[in-house]
């Protein structure tokens, strides 16, 4: 079972797609020579060359609406957005047909598409290059967006998207952790449902939600808050923020009566509304104290010398945590 | 070094067969067969009788807004004849003519305009594209599919059909370029029919010939009498034919004009006067058609007496098809957003459902 960072692993997970199934096809900018600005593609235009590893024209619009006519002919398309913050060259293209082609086809053309882009802010990059956006698509009907947050989940849930979710597919990485560090990814393929969370880690007493590169800074603050203050703490990893697993999230706080929410992207309709609404509608009963989100602050992502304090941090998901306990 | 000319390698050329009168260049002629012609003259006929009926329905309540494509029939029926069943077409909203000789029956045209998502399925049997409100987000679309079909192999092609407007969407543009990279079988047909709503040609763009384009981004193109079914016919069939041989892609500007309103929601007096549509009536693409179809002794008055009453017939009975599909199923609305429904859905699915049957039990 090798040792791999999340570059790695999805570097595998397209590596396995390419090779189980023929009708996969990535697309997208510098992919292909140049094999990803982050080294994602690495080695697969050799391996699979120019038909299946695309280098496009600079036109994200292009990339987008030509994943959507690979889709609609039956094949199976990945296009990498280089930046998330870039997806807005082409978001009119997931809103006008990636969105909504099953439902104006009445089921005859569903679009089992991946849309890979890197995601998230602390790598002191020039502007428009460390969004946390995940609630816009989140927001749109037809839409799954998924967001690993370790290699081992990256390579499944991609796996998962590409191979056995014939629907489309927003996946974020979290690229702050891109190469932060290793876990062993199993050598058969594995897979993952969409749309279901995982306790990652079991407690009593009160409950971190999150997903993506914000798990790491989660668990580390639920490791101080056990060991420092001998607090019983559950972790949730969302995986998938569209659908949202209401049932999983529901049963935990049923159980602690306090929970924390924690993401880097906007507090203001983020996913973390929408999950303390699901736990005020099938919880409130068993709330020991108000729902705390630690979030991303509804201003643009800072410039990057100033960015440090705009993210999450354990500190700051203990912080909220211990008001959330002392009520 | 000298200025000198820099040879692009590409020219646009124009082309015409049927003149206003309806006399054709026979050098030019593509010689169809006369079942062909026959077909042709019957598709053009029933698009503007269908026109006319959904005006009236419109006028009459029983239909939303919607685009006529009154004059613009030659552009419809002479792009979509070259192509095979097995050939890809992506409509735009105007493309009824292209559509029913796809395969469209009238009453799922009349359901989708009535609005009705039923409308939107696709006929078997033909790979079409549902058409798109969003102007020229589908053309970039229309070369994935392209690409597609250079990646699995064969000699399919792709037809998209976008408006003088569309030129100036920046996906319009984007696809044009990716299509000349990847030499992707598309055939992009920009029906330049005037008005862009009530933007008039000379404010949408600064080029003599929408033509230009294609070659801005290198590719074959042509300038085409859009009102000229044969003339269209040869040209698609041109492009067809390049895109089969795995040579790429091919821009037709057809020149033509919207005889009625941009959709039933607009007064087009407020945009452009009658003079100018009366210069259009004399080049009537159907009565050229006819005239031509005469001279060959394939079709007389009484002849065309007779489709028309057959046509009126055939809308009659699609009429009354359509008055029994339009049937509401609530339901539907939430059925075809996943192929698998997630939970969270269906919760509101049963919550929408029992709404419903709540006002329906007080009658409201």
């Amino acid at each position: 079972m090798p040792e791999l960072t999340l570059v790695k692993a999805v570097n595998r997970a397209l590596d396995e797609a390419l090779s189980l199934d023929d009708a996969v096809v990535l697309l997208g900018q510098d992919i292909g020579q140049d094999e990803g600005v982050f080294r994602v593609t690495e080695g697969l235009l050799k391996k699979y060359g120019p038909n299946r590893v695309i280098d496009t024209p600079l036109a994200e619009a292009a990339i987008i609406g030509g994943a959507v006519g690979m889709a609609a002919y039956g094949l199976k398309p990945v296009p990498e957005m280089q930046f998330s913050g870039f997806f807005y060259q082409a978001y009119h293209q997931v809103e006008n047909h990636v969105s909504r082609m099953r439902n104006r086809t009445r089921g005859r053309i569903g679009m089992n598409m991946v849309i890979r882009m890197p995601y998230g802010g602390g790598i002191r990059a020039v502007e428009h290059h460390s969004e946390s956006r995940e609630a816009i698509y989140a927001h749109t009907p037809g839409l799954t967006m998924v967001i690993p947050s370790g290699p081992r989940n990256a390579r499944a849930l991609l796996l998962t998207s590409i191979l056995k979710y014939p629907d489309p597919v927003i996946f974020f990485e979290p690229k702050l952790i891109y190469r932060a560090f290793k876990e062993n990814v199993p050598d058969e393929p594995e897979f993952l449902p969409i749309g279901k969370a995982q306790v990652v880690r079991e407690g009593t007493q009160l409950t971190l939600i999150s997903y993506g590169a914000t798990m790491r800074p989660t668990l580390e603050a639920a490791r101080d808050l056990a060991e420092d203050d001998g607090v019983s703490v559950e972790v949730i990893d969302l995986l998938s923020v569209a659908p949202l697993d209401t049932e999983t999230i529901t049963a935990s706080v049923r159980k602690t009566g306090r929970a924390v929410v924690i993401h880097e992207g906007h507090r203001r309709c983020g996913i973390g509304s929408e999950v303390v609404a699901r736990i005020v509608e099938n919880a409130l009963d068993c709330l020991e104290a108000p729902i705390k989100r630690v979030t991303g602050y509804d201003i643009i992502f800072p410039y990057f010398s100033r960015e440090a304090p705009y993210l999450i941090n354990a500190e700051r998901v203990k912080h909220a945590a211990k008001e959330v306990l002392e009520y | 070094m000298p200025r000198k000319t820099f040879d692009i390698g590409l020219v646009v050329e124009e082309l015409s067969i049927l003149d206003e009168s309806g006399r054709a260049d026979a050098a030019l002629d593509p010689k169809l067969p006369e079942a062909t012609l026959l077909k042709m003259h019957r598709f053009m006929l029933l698009t503007r009788k269908l026109d006319e009926r959904m005006i009236m329905m419109q006028r009459q309540g029983q239909m939303g807004t919607f685009a006529p494509g009154r004059g613009q029939e030659a552009v419809q029926i002479g792009s979509i004849l070259p192509l095979r069943s097995e050939d890809w077409y992506s409509p735009s909203y105007r493309s009824f003519g292209a559509q029913l000789w796809r395969g469209w029956t009238i009453d799922q045209l009349l359901l989708l305009w009535a609005g009705y998502f039923e409308g939107f399925g696709l006929p078997e049997g033909v790979n079409d594209m549902p058409m798109s409100i969003v102007i020229g987000s589908h053309v970039p679309v229309a070369v994935g599919l392209g690409m597609s079909i250079n990646y699995r192999g064969g000699d399919q092609v792709v037809l998209v059909n976008f408006g003088d407007g569309a030129s100036s969407e920046g996906d319009v543009s984007e696809a044009l370029n990716f299509a000349a990279v990847y030499k992707a079988p598309v055939i992009f047909l920009c029906e330049n029919n005037g008005y862009a709503i009530s933007v008039p040609f000379q404010k949408q763009c600064g080029v003599r010939s929408l033509a230009q384009r294609g070659i801005g981004f290198g590719m074959p193109s042509l300038r085409v009498d859009g009102n000229d079914v044969l003339a269209m016919a040869a040209a698609t069939q041109e492009a067809v034919d390049r895109a089969r041989r795995h040579e790429g892609p091919t821009f037709i500007e057809a020149v033509t004009f919207r005889m009625e309103m941009h959709t039933t929601a607009d007064d087009p007096k407020v945009y452009r006067s009658d003079e100018e549509v009366r210069r259009w009536e004399k080049k009537d693409p159907i009565m050229r058609f006819e005239t031509y179809l005469k001279s060959r002794g394939l079709l007389n008055d009484a002849g065309i007496d007779r489709v028309a009453a057959e046509i009126e017939e055939e809308l009659r009975v699609a009429r009354d098809r359509f008055a029994a599909r339009a049937v509401q199923r609530p339901e539907e609305v939430f059925d075809f957003h996943y192929a698998v429904m997630p939970e969270e859905l269906a919760a509101q699915k049963r919550e929408y459902l029992a709404d419903l049957q709540q006002a329906l039990a007080e009658g409201k």
